[in-house]
C-alpha cells in the first residue's frame, strides 16, 4: 500500500520540509480554521449544556394555570366576573385530562403584590411569601432541602401541621449563623411553625424567591381560612405527551367547569415550561448550526491556501518531478506524492487545531465558572471531531488534485528543459 | 542494442513547422561508447530525447535490446525509462534535498526495491564511482565532479541496459570532465553501452564512435581511436 509505506512518508516528510517556513504557515491557516470550528461548537454546546442545567429542576413538560377575570359573558353570567380555583377543580382535571402525570394545587399569601406574611423569630422580624402546597410539587419542580431536613409531607397534610420550611434568605436573616434553625419554632402571622427544612434557592425561571416559605396546604387553609381557594395549579405531563396539547385540555375543562365560554381567552391563563424550553434549544442548536457552517468554511478556506501553496511548490519543483519521471515514476506515483502531502498537511493541522482548540474550550470553562452564564461542560461530540476531519481528508484530496494534476500535466521534457 | 530506422521528429513554432529530425537511421550494438555530435540545432538533444523516452518521434521505429519501443503513455514510458535507461544530465540534476545515497537509491525506490537493498545497492554505487564517504552529505555540499559522479551512480543503479548522458562535461572543467570520462569509459569497458551528446572534440575523442548530425540528418558516422582519458589526467 503507498500509504502504509514507510518510503512513502519519508518522500512526503523529505519535500514538506523543503520549505518549512510556508509549509508551517499553510498548516496554520488550516489549523485555525478547525481550531475555530471546535471552539465554536463546544461553545454552543456548553451553552446548550448550561441552558439545559437551568431547566433541570423543574420537569420540561410541565405548565401552570390560573384563573382570572373573564373578558366574554357567558352563561348568563356578564363579563368582568372573577374565577376561583377550587381543590375539586384537581380531581375533574386528572379523570377528564389523562395525559396529566402530577397535579399540584397551590396558593400563597404575598408574591402577587398581596400582603406577605409577617414572621418572628426571638427578636428578628421578616415578611415573606408563604405557599401552601402539596408534597407532589416536588415531583414537578425538584425541591432542593439542605441535609438535616425534609419537604412537607403527607403526614402533614393529613393532620394540619404547623410545620414549615424556609428558604435560604430567610434562615440568613432570622436565624444566628451558628443556630441550627430545624426544630425550631417561627411565628408566622402570629401562629407558631416548627422549621423541618430550609430549601436551596434554584432560579427556575419561576416567580419564587429565595426568602420563601412553604407551609402545608391544609394547615395554610385553616390559618388564612381559605376554604377551598387554590391559587393556581402546577402541573407535569407524561414524557411522552404533548404539553400544548395538555395546556388546551386544561384550560377547555377548567373553563367547562367554571362556566366560562370557550372563547374566553383570558379567563383562564397559563404558563407552559416545554414551550419555552424548546424555544431555548431551538436557539442553541441555532448556534451548534451556525458554528458548524462558520467552521465548516473556515476550514475550507484553510485548505484552499494548502492547494494554492502545493500549485506553487509544485511549480517550483517542476524540475525536479522531471528528474523523477525520467527516473521512472509513473504519472500516478507522482500524482499520489502530491495528494498524499496535501492530506498529511491537512490532517496535521487537523490535529493539531482540534488539541488547541480543546485546549481553548478548557480555557473558556475555568474562566467561566462562578459567573452567572448559562455555561456549562462545553464539548464536541466525537462524531463532530471525526466528521471534521474526514471532511478535511476529502477536501485534501480533493484540493491536491489540482496541483497533482499540474505536477504530471507537464511533459517530463519540458520540465528537464526548465532552468 | 539499439536499432533506429528512418525516424522523424518536427516540432510546432508558432504556424511553422520545424522538421528537426529529418530521418534517422543508426544501430548501436551492446558495449559501444558512441559520441553524439553537431551543432547547436542539429537535432542531436532530440534525438537522445527519443532515445531517452522523453519524447516520442513523429515517424519511424525505435527498438532496444529487440524490445520495440512504441505507444507509449506515460506510465509505460516512465517504467521503461526505469527499466532500460540512465539518464546523466548536463547540469546534474540531483534533488538538492536529499543526501548523495537517497539520490542514488531513487531510481530503486521507483523499481520498488526495498529498504535494505537499495542502500546496500546504493552505497555499492557509490563506492564505484569513489564517493562511498560522501553518502549522507546533500548535494550542495559536494563540487560540481562530484555532483556528476553521483548522477552516474545514479544512472547505474537501476542496473539499465543504456546510459544517456546530455553534455555530462558540459557544467565541469576540463580536469574535472577528464576524470568523469574517465569514469564513463571504465563503466563502458565493463560492458555497458553509452551514448554521449556533445559538442566537445576532445570528449568526443574519448568514445569509441562519432556520429555527426547536421540540420537533422546524420553526415558523418565513423569509429575512432579512444583517447584513453586517463592519459590527461
Amino acid at each position: 500500500m503507498l500509504i502504509l509505506s514507510r518510503d512513502t512518508w519519508q518522500e512526503i516528510f523529505g519535500s514538506i520540509q523543503k520549505n518549512k517556513a510556508r509549509t508551517i504557515i499553510t498548516v496554520i491557516g488550516v489549523l485555525w480554521g478547525i481550531f475555530i470550528y471546535i471552539v465554536l461548537s463546544g461553545a454552543a454546546k456548553g451553552l446548550d449544556n448550561g441552558f439545559e442545567e437551568r431547566f433541570e429542576n423543574i420537569a420540561m413538560n410541565s405548565m401552570f394555570a390560573w384563573a382570572q377575570t373573564t373578558s366574554v359573558p357567558y352563561a348568563g353570567f356578564k363579563t368582568g366576573r372573577p374565577i376561583q380555583l377550587k381543590l375539586g377543580d384537581v380531581r375533574t382535571l386528572v379523570s377528564r385530562v389523562p395525559e396529566i402525570e402530577f397535579i399540584a394545587p397551590r396558593i400563597v399569601k404575598g408574591a402577587f403584590g398581596g400582603e406577605s406574611g409577617g414572621v418572628i423569630y426571638g427578636q428578628r422580624t421578616g415578611y415573606y411569601s408563604i405557599y401552601g402546597d402539596f408534597p407532589v410539587l416536588s415531583k414537578i419542580a425538584a425541591q432542593k432541602i439542605y441535609i438535616g431536613g425534609r419537604f412537607v409531607n403527607e403526614g402533614d397534610i393529613k393532620e394540619h401541621r404547623k410545620v414549615c420550611v424556609i428558604g435560604e434568605r430567610t434562615r440568613k436573616e432570622l436565624f444566628a449563623k451558628d443556630t441550627d434553625p430545624i426544630g425550631e419554632f417561627i411565628r408566622i402571622d402570629n401562629v407558631f411553625f416548627k422549621v423541618i427544612g430550609v430549601k436551596k434557592f434554584e432560579d427556575g425561571g419561576g416567580f419564587g424567591d429565595d426568602g420563601d416559605i412553604t407551609i402545608p396546604f391544609s394547615t395554610y387553609r385553616k390559618l388564612y381560612n381559605t376554604g377551598d381557594d387554590v391559587g393556581w395549579l402546577a402541573i407535569a405531563a407524561y414524557d411522552d405527551a404533548d404539553v400544548m396539547k395538555v395546556e388546551q385540555d386544561v384550560k377547555k375543562v377548567l373553563k367547562k367547569i367554571h362556566q366560562i365560554s370557550p372563547e374566553d381567552d383570558r379567563a383562564i391563563g397559563s404558563f407552559n415550561l416545554g414551550e419555552i424550553f424548546t424555544k431555548i434549544s431551538g436557539f442553541a442548536k441555532g448556534l451548534t448550526f451556525l458554528s458548524l457552517v462558520v467552521g465548516i468554511a473556515t476550514i475550507l478556506a484553510g485548505v484552499i491556501g494548502i492547494g494554492n501553496i502545493l500549485l506553487i511548490s509544485v511549480k517550483e519543483r517542476t524540475k525536479e518531478l522531471g528528474v523523477r519521471r525520467a527516473l521512472g515514476a509513473t504519472p500516478s506515483e507522482v500524482r499520489g506524492q502530491i495528494i498524499l502531502e496535501s492530506v498529511f498537511l491537512t490532517m496535521i493541522a487537523g490535529v493539531f487545531g482540534i488539541i488547541l482548540g480543546s485546549f481553548a474550550l478548557k480555557g473558556i470553562s475555568i474562566a467561566s465558572e462562578g459567573a452567572d452564564i448559562p455555561y456549562t461542560n462545553p464539548t464536541v461530540p466525537i462524531p463532530f471531531v471525526l466528521g471534521a476531519l474526514f471532511t478535511m481528508v476529502i477536501l485534501g484530496t480533493l484540493i491536491g488534485l489540482i496541483p497533482a494534476q499540474r505536477a504530471v500535466s507537464i511533459k517530463p521534457i519540458d520540465a528537464l528543459r526548465e532552468e | 542494442m539499439i536499432e533506429i530506422k528512418d525516424l522523424h521528429k518536427s516540432y510546432k513554432i508558432g504556424k511553422n513547422l520545424l522538421h528537426v529530425l529529418k530521418g534517422i537511421n543508426i544501430n548501436i550494438e551492446e558495449g559501444e561508447l558512441v559520441a553524439i555530435m553537431g551543432s547547436s540545432g542539429s537535432g542531436k538533444s532530440t534525438l537522445l530525447n527519443i532515445l531517452g523516452m522523453l519524447d516520442v518521434a513523429d515517424k519511424g521505429s525505435y527498438m532496444l535490446d529487440n524490445f520495440p519501443i512504441k505507444d507509449l503513455d506515460e506510465t509505460k514510458a516512465a517504467k521503461y525509462r526505469n527499466k532500460f535507461l540512465g539518464f546523466i544530465f548536463q547540469s546534474f540534476n540531483l534533488i538538492n534535498y536529499k543526501t548523495a545515497l537517497e539520490n542514488v537509491a531513487l531510481p530503486l525506490y521507483y523499481q520498488k526495491v526495498g529498504r535494505a537493498e537499495r542502500t546496500e545497492k546504493a552505497m555499492q554505487y557509490l563506492a564505484k564511482v569513489g564517493l562511498e564517504d560522501w553518502s549522507s552529505h546533500l548535494p550542495s555540499e559536494l563540487s560540481g565532479g562530484q555532483k556528476q559522479r553521483i548522477a552516474i551512480a545514479r544512472a547505474l543503479a537501476a542496473q539499465p541496459k543504456v546510459l544517456l548522458a546530455d553534455e555530462p562535461t558540459g557544467a565541469l572543467d576540463s580536469t574535472t570532465s577528464y576524470e568523469v570520462m574517465q569514469l564513463i569509459q571504465d563503466i563502458n569497458d565493463e560492458g555497458k553501452t553509452i551514448l554521449v551528446v556533445t559538442h566537445e572534440d576532445d570528449i568526443a575523442q574519448m568514445c569509441k564512435r562519432i556520429v555527426l548530425l547536421k540540420d537533422g540528418v546524420i553526415i558523418d558516422d565513423k569509429k575512432v581511436n579512444q583517447v584513453r582519458a586517463s592519459d590527461h589526467v
